[in-house]
């Protein structure tokens, strides 16, 4: 019965969250279809579509696992080349949903790949060392793609890391990815359906994930990675299976994102963005999927919002965040939203609450326990 | 032939020997201490066996398998768990998942399984959960399978971490420090737990302890370190008696 009784509290919330997206893309039809869409709020939907995708997959590495990522938009950047360079290219001559597919496809891939050379050296660290190396590799993946250039002529594809001319392009030859410039000339693909689909199969994989052997695996090593090891965990192998689908959801989201706009270039995906999902992440609560996604949406939208405060905007932008980590996170304003989701959910739960209450009495005990003993 | 067979361990940590010349055998459903002054290395004999350090030289055999320097992962798999002297519990997960963790080499499925929640996830993880309830039952614990495990009292926090151990099917199971911590009547109640899964789980049990009442009660045979060597060893009444060990534990007058 308890078993059942689980089961039934972690669906109901995962199908609040589902429930929540599929509202989302419904409130959004029926103000486009009914004609009150904006320009500013329609430019806003694909990335507040990618930045949800990105918090739900940092939140693999950061809440799940509990390794500290600095390099995520590494990742969505890996994607986005890929699959922008794919779609721009060869998807040229394909049908437009062939195309698309193929695209995302590539680009997962690419940044799995990527995800596993970074994560193979990487993950054998913990703590500040990861997160040093992560934001590292991420620069330096930035800086290459900023210097890369290819070009395609009649005799093929040619390379080159120095500027545009040492490709030796034959007259006839075309520029594919222009360095700095990045790769210019997208045929814009955006599609609000497109990118909650995305945000459904996102959320589907690490709800399961977290809910199945290998998400708890995954947990035990980020509570106590001594006992895991003795438990018979094989750590190598749990953590890259939390930080490589992280890393290949992101290069969904540079898919979906890099496709939304005429050029993409390896700048936009610097460290700032990497911060920012982090940020989403911490707002929401580690760990805590559904406050990942609202963050996200908020943190987005935000930023446009402000636009009117012209120089002001960061500065205002940092105080709502301060207070809205406050909100989230400080003892006394958590207690009093306790307080108050008690009074709203009434009575009923009250029994709960002294079995509670005794519980907390005897983890008191415990710990004056373990203090006489050190002082012993 | 014996369950567990350790013939002349010994590491060293740079220039320190830290445990020497250990032997031990460890018969099938027996139950064995392992006692010693602070710092005698009696941990770090539990580390070898359990595969946490490499031993410089020696040897282990369990169930004739030889699992010299494997790594934990192998060891455990192989059928040795163990506890920890400072509680290791995974504090955020439920103390039900506590236990599923424990059984993550007994008990197996691909992780697709539990993507797309198959038949297969479904079946393997009622199994799952029939056994650790079972096992939490054991303990008294199973009321408590939804809290966190941060959540237990001290005392069922010990007896958890001994659930999820006994979780990976062991044939040996080493406790290090069970009664650390804990009142008289708890270590009482904890010395009927371990005769009890001693006896219903029909496995073999080394621990480690302090409490002088709790290993000459249960114990049928115990070895004495000091210095990381073996001063002493058998039932507990030629223990007791040994003025080696007595020495060790009251302080000699013989420097």
């Amino acid at each position: 019965m308890e078993e059942k009784k689980k089961l039934k509290k972690t669906t109901r919330s995962n199908l609040l969250m589902f429930g929540f997206v599929i509202a989302f893309w419904a409130v959004i039809q029926v103000i486009s279809l009914t004609g009150h869409m904006t320009s500013k709020l329609n430019g806003l939907l694909i990335p507040v579509c990618a930045y949800i995708v990105m918090a739900i997959s940092l939140n693999l590495v950061v809440g799940f696992l509990g390794e500290l990522s600095l390099g995520h938009a590494a990742f969505m950047s890996a994607g986005a080349f890929a699959g922008v360079f794919f779609y721009t290219t060869v998807g040229a001559m394909l049908p437009k949903a062939l195309s698309v597919l193929i695209s995302f496809l590539l680009g997962g891939a690419a940044a799995g790949i990527f995800g596993l050379l970074v994560g193979v050296p990487v993950l054998r660290l913990s703590g500040d060392y990861l997160a040093i190396v992560t934001l590292a590799s991420g620069e330096i993946l930035k800086n290459v793609l900023s210097a890369l250039y290819i070009g395609k002529d009649s005799a093929g594809l040619h390379f080159s890391l120095k500027d545009q001319f040492s490709l030796g392009l034959a007259p006839d030859g075309k520029m594919l990815v222009k360095g700095a410039m990045g790769i210019p000339g997208i045929q814009k693909f955006s599609n609000f359906t497109v990118g909650i689909v995305l945000i459904l199969i996102t959320l589907i994989y690490v709800v399961n994930l977290k809910n199945s052997r290998a998400g708890r695996a995954i947990t035990a090593i980020r509570d106590d990675e001594i006992a895991a090891r003795a438990t018979g965990l094989n750590l190598t192998h749990f953590k890259l299976t939390a930080f490589v689908p992280a890393a290949v959801f992101a290069g969904f989201a540079g898919v979906l994102y890099a496709l939304n706009y005429s050029s993409l270039v390896a700048d936009k995906f610097d460290y700032n963005l990497s911060i920012n999902v982090l940020v989403m992440v911490v707002l929401g609560g580690m760990g805590n999927i559904f406050g990942g996604m609202i963050a996200a949406i908020l943190l987005t939208v935000l930023p446009e919002m402000l636009r009117g405060f012209s120089q002001y905007r960061m500065f205002i932008y940092s105080i709502v965040l301060i207070v809205m980590m406050l909100f989230n996170q400080a003892p006394a304003l958590v207690a009093w939203r306790e307080r108050l989701a008690a009074r709203v959910k009434g009575g009923r739960e009250e029994k709960n609450e002294t079995a509670d209450a005794s519980y907390f009495e005897a983890k008191k005990d415990a710990k004056d326990k373990e203090s006489v003993k050190e002082e012993n | 032939m014996a369950l567990l067979e350790v013939t002349n361990l010994g590491i060293s940590f740079g220039g320190l020997q830290a445990v020497a010349a250990f032997d031990m055998t460890i018969e099938a459903g027996h139950l064995y201490g392992l006692i010693g002054p602070n710092g005698a290395g009696k941990t770090t004999a539990f580390n070898m066996l359990t595969g946490m350090y490499v031993p410089s030289e020696g040897n282990i055999r369990l169930d004739g398998v030889d699992i010299t320097g494997k790594s934990p992962e192998f060891i455990c798999k192989a059928g040795i768990a163990r506890t920890f002297q400072n509680i290791r519990l995974f504090k955020a997960m439920s103390v039900l998942d506590n236990v599923k963790v424990g059984m993550h080499n007994r008990i197996e499925y691909n992780m697709w399984h539990g993507i797309f929640r198959d038949k297969v996830f479904r079946e393997k993880e009622h199994e799952m959960n029939k056994k650790a309830m079972n096992l939490l039952k054991v303990f008294g614990l199973d009321e408590r399978a939804e809290y966190a495990a941060s959540q237990l009292p001290y005392g069922e926090q010990r007896k958890l971490e001994i659930c999820r151990a006994l979780a990976s099917d062991p044939k040996l199971l080493l406790l290090d420090e069970p009664a650390a911590g804990m009142n008289p009547n708890e270590t009482q109640e904890l010395m009927e737990t371990v005769r009890k899964v001693r006896d219903d789980f029909g496995i073999a049990i080394l621990l480690i302890e302090h409490d002088m009442k709790f290993v000459m009660g249960i114990c049928e045979d115990i070895t004495v370190l000091e210095y990381g060597r073996i001063i002493a060893h058998g039932d507990a009444e030629t223990v007791s008696n040994d003025p080696r060990v007595i020495a060790a534990y009251l302080g000699g007058d013989d420097d």
